[in-house]
């Protein structure tokens, strides 16, 4: 009885998942196989592997793993020192609030920073340092992309380092270990999986992004990402497009699996 | 969990409140029917005062939505679900959306003021008889630039680009026509040339630009040549009058190699809802008073020979906007080239950005 009322409650995620998600994959795949002229074709293929999107995937990695790098250097020592304050809440409430503000704007607002004439070159001149070019960029472009993406990594991390039983940390001490051995073999074994999710939210998003290539980056930075928008918006060679995103996709999926924590059903029935 | 069911309720409520809200406001609005106009428009490409206008005059509420690229329009209206009553595309664009018969034919009884229209800008090839689409503003692909920073050069050659002295100082609008026509018409070839040979050229001699390139952007390039963020820019004459109008420094120049030189027309696709009130609102455009208003306003060229006569001197005698024949006979209007070609230009403009560092 138990079980049928549950299966019953699934039935509108289940919808939920073949219309929006199932379904448009699906499409998707259908539509890298089809040529301009609505035929089966196997072109889309062979031109990806063949011309230059293999340059743009291998930029688009560089700069997802730049990106993902700088998010996790500034963020785990950042939810650490997180935890340990007072009002802890309140501190990560302050991190997450310019997540509400629409990301558009928040790069705009970097257009005027970075200008030549913005604040952060009059805070270079008044040290006596003259102007740099600092929009149009890889420096902008990385900087401006890991401060949109910290949120999304110290908010896993922040809970797997809250969830960490204090005693541990304690004992470790206790036994004598210093306090970066007490670090490296009980706090980050502890939290690897908050870090491994962090990872995987930033990364992927990473692997795709357009906007910020064209306004930060002025295009000196593609992704992947500017040539699916490019063939879906301008060429409106959908097929090439959708190419372009079945791969992505297909390595994002490799990607969950190779990081993903594929003992956590055993393990987690063990701790039952 | 009862936080969350607090939380959840408040945020029920919210909603609630905002739709009531809204509801109210454009109830209020609307006082005469509820009869609405759907009008899909480039980005700042109206006097928003003149829907008020119309609005007021006819009782028909305007609902204006934006896109920022013909294809992105086009996509927009071939997919359906939408019920846009006008539309403003480029002369390629409405050329291929007569071929797949998206628009409907125009009434032209209902727009009397078609009289006041310049015959030059009438009857073009895209569109013979004007059947479907009436002309909205026309205008140029050139450069804008600052003489307090450039100097001495005049732009009036693309090759100017090329000069060593820029480096680091060029934008380009991120438009793969525009800027493979730039290259195609610097050769002095045609900018809607298929001739492979002719546009692998084009994009070697675009490639040999790249030290000069500051980035490619786009709709921000008004911004950052504004705050003399670059001093050259390279563009579709509006934007550089808007940027003119701004910063007072800058001047604009077409290229004597020749350039591009197109129109944006109001059409009706074939899904409209009010096909009246779009013949009101089309017609209500053409009325000279509100062209020559609306010219003022948006910076680009109106082809509404009354209205041109009702602008301040300075604007209708300004050579780089209302260019004399001698100027026109050299620019070319895009062709629709084909999906095919389309894409072909659009990859060799892909692959000089990522050569671009």
């Amino acid at each position: 009885m138990e079980t049928k009322s549950r299966n019953l409650f699934l039935i509108p995620y289940a919808f939920w998942i073949l219309l929006f998600v199932i379904a448009p994959v699906m499409l998707v795949v259908f539509f890298s196989f089809r040529g301009l002229d609505g035929g089966f074709t196997l072109e889309n293929w062979t031109h990806f592997f063949t011309s230059t999107y293999f340059q743009l995937t291998l930029s688009s990695f560089w700069y997802a793993f730049l990106i993902t790098f700088f998010a996790l250097i500034i963020s785990y020592p950042t939810a650490l020192i997180l935890t340990k304050t007072k009002h802890k809440q309140l501190w990560l409430l302050l991190i997450i609030v310019p997540s509400w503000i629409n990301i558009l704007l928040k790069v705009y607002a970097f257009l005027g920073i970075f200008g030549t004439y913005g604040p952060v070159n009059a805070l270079l001149n008044t040290m006596g340092i003259s102007s740099q070019q600092i929009l149009f960029t890889d420096f902008s472009f990385v900087f401006v992309s890991v401060y949109i993406f910290i949120p999304f990594m110290i908010l896993p991390i922040f809970n797997a380092l809250d969830k960490l039983n204090p005693t541990l940390v304690d004992a470790s001490r206790d036994l004598g270990a210093s306090s970066w051995e007490t670090f490296r073999q009980v706090i980050f074994p502890l939290t690897a999986r908050g870090v491994k999710a962090g990872c995987q939210l930033v990364f992927i998003p990473a692997l795709s992004l357009f906007m910020i290539t064209r306004l930060i980056a002025g295009n000196q930075v593609i992704t992947l990402g500017t040539a699916i928008e490019q063939h879906f918006l301008v060429t409106q060679d959908w097929g090439m497009g959708s190419t372009i995103a079945v791969f992505l996709i297909a390595v994002m999926a490799v990607i969950m699996f190779l990081t993903g924590d594929r003992k956590r059903g055993l393990a987690n029935e063990k701790n039952v | 969990m009862k936080q969350l069911i607090r939380m959840f309720s408040v945020v029920t409520l919210a909603v609630v409140v905002l739709l009531i809200g809204v509801n109210y406001l454009n109830s209020s609005q609307s006082t005469s029917g509820n009869d609405t106009l759907t009008v899909f428009n480039w980005g700042d490409y109206i006097d928003e005062d003149l829907l008020t206008e119309f609005e007021e005059e006819t009782g028909i509420r305007v609902i204006y939505e934006t896109f920022d690229s013909n294809e992105a329009m086009l996509t927009k209206i071939e997919q359906g679900g939408t019920t846009y009553d006008i539309a403003v595309p480029s002369e390629y664009t409405i050329d291929k959306m007569i071929e797949q018969e998206l628009l409907l034919e125009l009434d032209h009884a209902q727009l009397p003021n078609m009289e006041h229209l310049n015959p030059d800008f009438m009857d073009l090839s895209f569109d013979p008889g004007n059947a479907y689409s009436i002309p909205y503003f026309w205008g140029t692909v050139g450069i804008v630039y600052n003489p307090t920073v450039t100097g001495d050069v005049d732009f009036s050659s693309w090759d100017d680009l090329w000069n060593e002295e820029f480096e680091n100082e060029i934008l380009l609008v991120d438009g793969a026509r525009e800027i493979m026509g730039m290259s195609l018409n610097s050769l002095g070839y045609s900018l809607n040339t298929k001739d492979q040979i002719e546009l692998a050229a084009a994009q070697e001699r675009l490639l040999t630009l790249s030290p000069n390139i500051k980035a490619i952007v786009g709709d921000e390039m008004k911004m950052l040549i504004g705050n003399n963020e670059a001093p050259i820019g390279v563009v579709w004459s509006g934007e550089a009058a808007d940027m003119m109008f701004e910063n007072e420094d800058l001047d604009y120049a077409i290229p004597e190699e020749g350039s591009n030189l197109w129109f944006d027309n109001m059409v009706v696709p074939k899904t409209a809802d009010n096909i009246d009130g779009a013949h009101q609102f089309i017609n209500f455009m053409l009325e000279p008073e509100h062209a020559a208003q609306n010219a003022e306003y948006v910076g680009y060229s109106t082809p509404n020979q009354s209205g041109f006569e009702l602008l301040p001197a300075e604007i209708a005698e300004d050579e780089r906007f209302y260019p004399d024949e001698e100027i026109t006979d050299r620019l070319e209007v895009y062709d629709n080239l084909g999906q095919e070609m389309l894409s072909y230009y659009n990859e060799l403009f892909l692959e000089f950005k990522i050569e671009l560092r």
